[in-house]
């Protein structure tokens, strides 16, 4: 008798679905499991998503885990005895470890006074400060809306809440780093972070993700920033992780009255990184910069999804994301802008440009912008091609080698989206990782 | 120096150079003017190495070397230098990055050791002055935002820096005013030896008021119909170039 072939017309998703579930069942969870049941009721109505919907359509990401994961509950364990690798050199910084989804006690090091900044773990805080956390948590981001935003609401094994108190301004950044060991079996990680800005503060925040092993990572990343009146954010998202490794971050930032943010995103690696990141502009006179660079080789699927939401009249908001693709590398990127009925005089401006180094690299670009208010400056543009020939002779006939100005060339495009970064060891950090990957040597 | 042979070099389908034969020594400057599409800065691009042009028969010799096997680069390297009629705008590279990269490229391949930042400083201040270019323009990006006269200069800036032994100027003063013409000829003469040679492309005698050459060719249809000494571009300045494809045509 012949094997029965698979049928194709039923979703892939659905026994990772059921393995996920029971994943859940059998987990036994320390604190919020009232929370985690509720958001669980949202992820199990839709189960992970299928090729067919809209936004997943370039990023196969539940074929990935399916075909990569098994789901059971128990965790890895880690032999990692040093964390000076993944460190930024010289970054004076609050640092934050979490390996394989759990706090690191001995590698964490908090050196800013609490009366600046309050760092707690979010099981810590659900429990000593429970009220104050549930009456912010899963408020701006939705875990009704996105399986992977439930899926980390449900199954979350530990976070920070991060508090800054009114007119503080954090002298030392915030660095968090995602550390994913999979050297001794598979990993699937689930963090979760909460920031609530207070009143006229400042904070500047740097997030890292690295992994490390054979294995297959999963990391499934949520985030929330409460940015409130007069208070200002620097954020930084630096993700470099190995071949075999997937992840998807839900990031949602909310801005009230007169507040300023500042994003960058850096993607260099793994196999499937898929980022969400949503702008809410609550309030009047905002200001906001979000810049992302994509600069990807090998096998690598980097799919930025963003969303500006302006509510409010008067605020100003700037995307310019960046890819440079090698290799069979692909981008995603997809932009909404809103402006609601009420948010008259908004400037909103968008930009995404991609350059195409190989012939096998490839890209999907997708502005969606939907306006409701009248009187509004919006502009969007994208762009998708090769290295610029005219550029390339130009510089050759000047006597230098042509993988040298190729580097040149992609180099000067790509330090652009630098520009908005304040913190000096940040920006040469980022810099060199850039001019690394791009083999400037020059 | 140069000696070119029976040049002849295609666009697409299109013929574009039908047999060019022109031979240049050290310490020469040549002219070559023509009206234009006569195939004048096709024969420049050809000579620097632009890939959209084929040669479909011919030889360039320069210095020895079989010039057309050469990539660009390695052309530079040997020598060679084309200021470009439309200097290119790269945004996020420097002049000052750009030349230190393309000099210690040209060193390096010619056996020399790198220029640390002190002397290279002290060179970029010393070919400053040449062109009269201040170090401002030269800390932004590459012709980024530079006016038609700042782009040129920066061509001869450029030129300067990198001691060519042939120039080959293409149309270096189209869209020049006078002040601007004059500095970048002045550059251009104070640069000559008896070792290097410049070529010329012009469409106007103007630029050869200053920069004044020893021999005149005159292009027409992809082929030089007339050569001479440096009254033959005077000449081209009252009597127009109908008379040259008047007679290109009866012969």
């Amino acid at each position: 008798m012949k094997p029965l072939l698979p049928d194709m017309s039923t979703p892939i998703t659905r026994d990772i679905n059921n393995e996920i579930a029971e994943s859940f069942h059998q987990s036994k969870f320390d604190v919020a499991n009232d929370y985690r049941k509720s958001a669980f009721a949202f992820f199990e109505k839709t189960g992970l998503p299928t090729a067919k919907q809209e936004e997943y359509r370039f990023t196969p990401i539940s074929k990935g885990l399916e075909k990569n994961f098994t789901w059971d509950s128990k965790e890895s364990t880690s032999s990692i005895n040093s964390i000076d690798a993944f460190l930024i050199p010289n970054l004076d910084a609050n640092i934050l470890v979490f390996i394989n989804g759990r706090y690191s006690e001995s590698f964490s090091k908090i050196i800013s006074p609490e009366s600046e900044v309050r760092i707690n773990t979010l099981s810590e805080a659900f429990r000593s400060d429970s009220s104050l956390v549930s009456s912010y948590l899963d408020k701006v981001l939705h875990p009704e809306k996105d399986p992977f935003t439930a899926m980390n609401s449900a199954f979350w094994q530990e976070g920070l809440f991060i508090h800054v108190p009114e007119n503080s301004n954090v002298s030392k950044p915030v660095f968090i780093l995602h550390l994913n060991d999979a050297g001794e079996g598979q990993v699937i990680s689930q963090t979760k972070v909460l920031g609530i800005l207070e009143k006229g503060s400042q904070l500047s925040v740097v997030e890292k993700f690295n992994s490390i092993g054979l294995n297959p990572v999963f990391h499934n990343f949520s985030e929330e920033w409460i940015v409130k009146e007069k208070s200002h954010l620097e954020y930084c998202k630096i993700q470099n992780d190995t071949g075999k490794s997937y992840q998807v971050t839900n990031t949602v930032i909310h801005q009230s009255d007169n507040s300023l943010l500042n994003t960058f995103t850096l993607t260099l690696n793994g196999q499937l990184v898929r980022n969400n990141l949503g702008i809410v502009i609550d309030g009047k006179q905002c200001e906001s910069h979000f810049y992302g660079l994509y600069l990807v080789n090998g096998n690598t699927l980097a799919d930025n999804h963003t969303v500006v939401d302006h509510k409010k009249p008067n605020s100003f908001s700037n995307e310019m994301y960046k890819g440079i693709m090698d290799g069979n590398s692909k981008g995603v990127f997809n932009g909404k802008i809103f402006v609601r009925p009420h948010a008259q005089k908004t400037n909103a401006f968008q930009s995404n440009r991609n350059i195409l180094v190989s012939d096998s690299a490839s890209i999907n670009t997708k502005p969606q912008l939907e306006i409701w208010a009248d009187d509004v400056k919006c502009s969007h543009g994208c762009t998708s091609g090769q290295l610029d020939d005219e550029a390339m002779f130009y510089l050759r006939s000047r006597g230098i080698a042509a993988p040298i100005a190729k580097a040149m060339l992609l180099y000067a495009f790509a330090s652009e989206v630098l520009a908005p970064i304040q913190n000096e060891t940040l920006k040469l950090y980022l810099d060199n990782l850039i001019a690394e990957r791009l083999h400037k040597n020059f | 120096m140069l000696t070119i042979k029976n040049l002849q070099a295609k666009v697409g389908e299109k013929q574009i150079l039908n047999g060019i034969d022109l031979k240049v020594n050290a310490g020469e400057v040549h002219a070559i003017m023509g009206p234009n599409g006569s195939g004048k800065s096709t024969l420049a691009s050809v000579l620097a190495g632009r890939e959209d042009f084929e040669v479909t028969s011919g030889e360039v010799d320069f210095l020895g070397k079989n010039l057309l096997e050469l990539e660009p680069e390695d052309r530079a390297r040997e020598g060679i230098f084309m200021a470009f009629q439309y200097p290119v705008e790269i945004p996020g590279v420097s002049t000052i990055n750009f030349m230190k990269t393309a000099l210690n490229q040209i060193r390096q391949y010619r056996g020399q050791q790198a220029l640390d930042a002190v002397s290279f400083l002290q060179l970029m201040k010393e070919k400053m002055k040449l062109v009269e270019i201040d170090q401002s323009l030269l800390s932004r990006s590459l012709n980024e935002g530079f006016s038609g006269g700042e782009k040129k200069r920066n061509e001869i800036f450029q030129m300067a820096m990198l001691e060519p032994k042939l120039s080959i100027l293409d149309e270096t003063d189209s869209g020049l005013d006078i002040d601007a013409l004059r500095i970048v000829a002045n550059g251009v003469n104070k640069l000559r030896t008896k070792n290097n040679a410049v070529i010329v492309v012009t469409h106007y005698q103007r630029l050869l008021d200053y920069i004044v050459p020893d021999f005149v060719h005159v292009l027409y249809k992809g082929k030089i119909v007339k050569s001479g000494g440096k009254e033959l571009a005077l000449e081209l300045e009252a009597k127009g170039y109908d008379w040259i494809k008047n007679e290109a045509a009866v012969a």
